[in-house]
């Protein structure tokens, strides 16, 4: 395999933003006339991987080479100039633009747009109307026709297919196929194994920032791709948490705490049902965009869905805002501290803020009553307090710990946790999961999403797996190992044992 | 199991008709640029409103209009093309402070000839202090509001050592551009020099590739950036044709007072604003004209006008302008809601 015929290759690229380290050694190797898969869970790197190729990011290291000349593209336009052209997992439309304009914007051609257009299925589009007045399906398709106008020869497709309907991704992969046909190369990013399967030529799995393998032949090898996103050390620790005998509970019979009835929210939520008892951790395992963050913001009333229902102890909820989910005792942990706390206050006032949040309480806070609560709060949870009063000063860690400490001053029985270990040492880690098994050993009902698999096993009871907005599978902490979590969240059938 | 089976979406169905029917063109345009009518409607009520309560409603009337909408609806030009972009500039009323300032100190003895130089040369001295806003914005990332409202500070000053006291004066033959009539007394000058600066600086702007990055990178600026649009780039010409038309405003502002008055520009600064607001430019960026900012000016000079025709206290006459620009603003907001929610 000569340099001379690839088309693009990445060398050892580095990546790190403040102190978290997307990529450390990725490599890739691109040859024309192939469909290219990069593979990987989540945080692996693949997307910061495509942004530094097409000049949105800059790497820290390595090289990029395009057609065997070392390139450093500084923003998307000059990476499209040399041929590397992507469609990014959002659309890059401008909303308040009409589409003729964004074309002009990108200085795409109308007329090659039409047509690609045309190919892509799409006949009648009105290009004089407003980008924010398109659905988003069609955003896609003119997004993938306007980088097609500009005929690349390497295309990067990233997740391009995770919100589409079936119909419309057959009409994407036909794309694809004809786009190798005519000599070019497509790399592509997608998170459904079969797809990648059946549409690939070669596969490169990347994990933790490094790129681990390459498989020559994409079709047949969707086991060597799991092991590989896996790796040995995380299979070894997985091997060692199911060897721990499991204490959990079966969920009772009896009411449920929470229970969700085919759920809706277009265009990711397709239809999700799930019971949740007191007492229980019930695990969410998904792949990145698969409607768990839409599910969670319904549950906890911060966005509305379209159809189903939410019940709590056999009760119909009406939620229209979080306090309504608050006042029916169901509160969130959310991935993103900062959107909880208040940086700038104290400890002390960001874990008593919602105990005060009733209508009743518009007159004098009692001092005492509320030092009694959040004391016992912070001693409960081993909250580290000696860096100080203000928020931001403690440890990511900490904070989060101050996020839950708040909903056992104030009270709550099912608590939703999305992701509340992200970015967070493993010491700390394990501490949280204690504490979410101590809370569902109090009584308390605990849905958990976790983007880091493994974590399942450790903290749940039983878990249930998202694909395409719809659950897929449902399971006991038993049989929820890695693999299988892994497997059934790219939206492969479980199978009766993994080859590690 | 591959793919689950998806239920097939409705949306992708049917994709918009191309060339539709005349009267679906016009709701559409209407529904896209609702200033665009609301705005001439806003101004022929305020003015039916002017004409009931002052039926003498005469000719010197219109042209004292004119003349004391002319700097706002600048200074509503300048900021626009700030806002559309994403951005905004607290600097506009002191850069009309030192062109007012230059102009009327340095034309005092001029020919006609030497003053339209030299009002060409004031407008290239805006378009100087503009970059220099945009290159503060752009290189130091301190936020726009912070940094036009401490340069706004400096020109004011500027201002005040061009010109200590208010001064100095022009050729008549140049305040008559903006102060005078044309043909029949009921044609002032005024709204001839608007709009043939709008039209000259505006419509060319709009329709180029520079007007259409402006308002991409006041839409969505990461969608813009993939679209190979130089946000940095884009950010700093807005900022130049903000200078650029404050500095028309100021010369406006020469014309029609006749002088050069260092602290006269300051108030500009937040009625452009609000004539922006008015005429329906989203404060977020990327939505609204040039023509709603612009007639706004004219309503927000006809309200005092109209509260002193009423004989109504002044101080009663500024709650009650607030008011009414509080309430065209809501009245803009809940149509947009109606809008949106379809």
């Amino acid at each position: 395999m000569g340099e001379a015929s690839l088309l693009l290759e990445v060398r050892d690229v580095a990546k790190r933003f403040d102190s978290v380290v997307a990529l450390k050694a990725a490599a890739l190797q691109v040859r024309a006339g192939e469909v290219h898969g990069l593979m990987g869970s989540n945080g692996a790197g693949k997307s910061t991987l495509v942004k530094i190729i097409t000049g949105v990011f800059r790497a820290d290291g390595g090289q990029i080479l395009v057609k065997g000349a070392t390139r450093s593209f500084r923003s998307p336009a000059e990476a499209r100039s040399a041929g590397i052209v992507s469609v990014y997992q959002d659309p890059a439309l401008v909303p308040d633009l009409t589409v003729a304009q964004n074309m002009r914007l990108a200085g795409a051609s109308v007329d090659a747009v039409r047509k690609w257009l045309a190919e892509l299925g799409v006949v009648r589009l009105d290009f004089s109307i407003l980008v924010r007045d398109l659905p988003y399906p069609t955003l896609r398709l003119i997004d993938l026709a306007r980088a097609l106008a500009s005929e690349p020869a390497v295309l990067l497709l990233d997740e391009i297919t995770a919100s589409l309907p079936a119909d419309l991704s057959e009409r994407i992969y036909a794309m694809v196929r004809h786009w190798r046909e005519r000599g070019n190369a497509v790399i592509f990013i997608s998170h459904r194994m079969a797809e990648v399967a059946d549409l690939c030529d070669r596969a490169t799995v990347l994990r933790d920032g490094v790129t681990v393998g390459v498989t020559e032949r994409a079709h047949g090898s969707e086991e060597r791709i799991v092991a590989l996103m896996l790796g040995a050390e995380t299979a070894r620790a997985v091997a060692a948490a199911s060897s721990t005998p499991a204490s959990f509970r079966a969920p009772r019979d009896g009411q449920a705490a929470l229970e969700v009835r085919g759920l809706r929210r277009s265009p990711l939520l397709n239809d999700v049902s799930f019971k949740l008892y007191p007492g229980e951790v019930l695990g969410v395992a998904a792949l990145e965009g698969q409607g768990q963050e839409e599910l969670f913001d319904c549950i906890a009333g911060s966005r509305r869905y379209d159809e189903g229902a939410i019940f709590a102890h056999g009760k119909e909820l009406r939620l229209r805002h979080p306090a309504d989910a608050i006042r029916a005792g169901i509160v969130l942990v959310p991935a993103n501290r900062l959107l909880a706390l208040l940086q700038q206050r104290s400890i002390r006032e960001n874990i008593a803020l919602p105990a005060f949040g009733g209508i009743r309480n518009w007159g004098p806070i009692g001092m005492r009553a509320e030092r009694t609560r959040v004391d016992s709060a912070i001693a409960r949870l081993q909250i580290d307090t000696r860096a100080g009063s203000e928020l931001r000063r403690l440890s990511g860690g900490n904070q989060q710990k101050v996020v839950i400490a708040r909903w056992l001053a104030s009270g709550f029985n099912t608590l939703l946790c999305f992701d509340p270990t992200r970015g967070i040492d493993i010491g700390t880690k394990r501490q949280i999961y204690v504490l979410v098994r101590e809370l569902a050993a109090a009584g308390s009902a605990v849905l958990l999403f976790t983007s880091e698999l493994p974590e399942i096993a450790l903290a749940c009871d039983r878990a249930i797996v998202l694909f395409g907005g719809r659950v897929v599978a449902e399971m006991p902490v038993s049989e929820a190992d890695e693999a299988t979590l892994l497997r059934s969240a790219h939206g492969l059938a479980p199978q009766a044992r993994a080859v590690s | 199991m591959t793919t689950p089976a998806e239920s097939k979406s409705p949306i992708m169905a049917a994709p918009a008709v191309s060339s539709p029917p005349f009267a679906a063109q016009l709701r559409r345009s209407l529904r896209r640029h609702p200033s665009l009518f609301g705005m001439p409607a806003l101004l022929i009520a305020s003015l039916a409103i002017t004409v009931a309560i002052h039926p003498q409603f005469s000719d010197f009337d219109l042209q004292s209009l004119a003349m004391g909408a002319l700097p706002l609806a600048f200074a509503a030009a300048a900021q626009t093309v700030v806002v559309i972009s994403g951005g905004i500039d607290l600097s506009i009323g002191s850069v009309m402070a030192v062109a007012n300032v230059l102009a009327a100190s340095t034309m005092e003895n001029a020919t006609f000839g030497e003053s339209l130089a030299l009002a060409a040369a004031v407008m290239l001295a805006g378009a100087a202090i503009g970059a220099l806003n945009g290159l503060i914005v752009v290189l130091s990332r301190i936020p726009d509001v912070v940094a036009t409202l401490t340069s706004g500070f400096i020109w004011g000053g500027v201002a005040l050592i061009i010109m200590e006291k208010p001064g100095g004066g022009a050729p008549p033959e140049f305040l008559n551009l903006g102060a005078g009539t044309l043909f029949t007394s009921w044609l002032p000058t005024a709204i001839i020099l608007l709009v043939v600066a709008v039209a000259v600086i505006w419509i060319p702007l709009r329709r180029s590739k520079l007007g259409l990055q402006f308002y991409a990178v006041g839409s969505d600026r990461i969608a813009a950036f993939r679209s190979g649009v130089n946000i940095d780039r884009t950010r700093f010409c807005a900022y130049i044709f903000s200078g650029l038309f404050s500095a028309v405003g100021g010369l406006g502002l020469t014309m029609t007072t006749g002088i050069g008055a260092p602290l006269a520009g300051v108030y500009y600064t937040l009625s452009g604003l609000a004539a922006v607001v008015v005429g329906g430019v989203s404060l977020a960026g990327g939505r609204g004209g040039m023509v709603g900012p612009v007639i706004a000016a004219f309503v927000l000079t006809l309200i005092p006008t109209d509260l002193i025709f009423l004989n109504i206290d002044p101080n009663f006459g500024q709650v009650i302008q607030g008011t009414l620009i509080v309430a065209i603003v809501m009245i803009g907001g809940f149509a947009d809601m109606a809008r949106n929610r379809r």
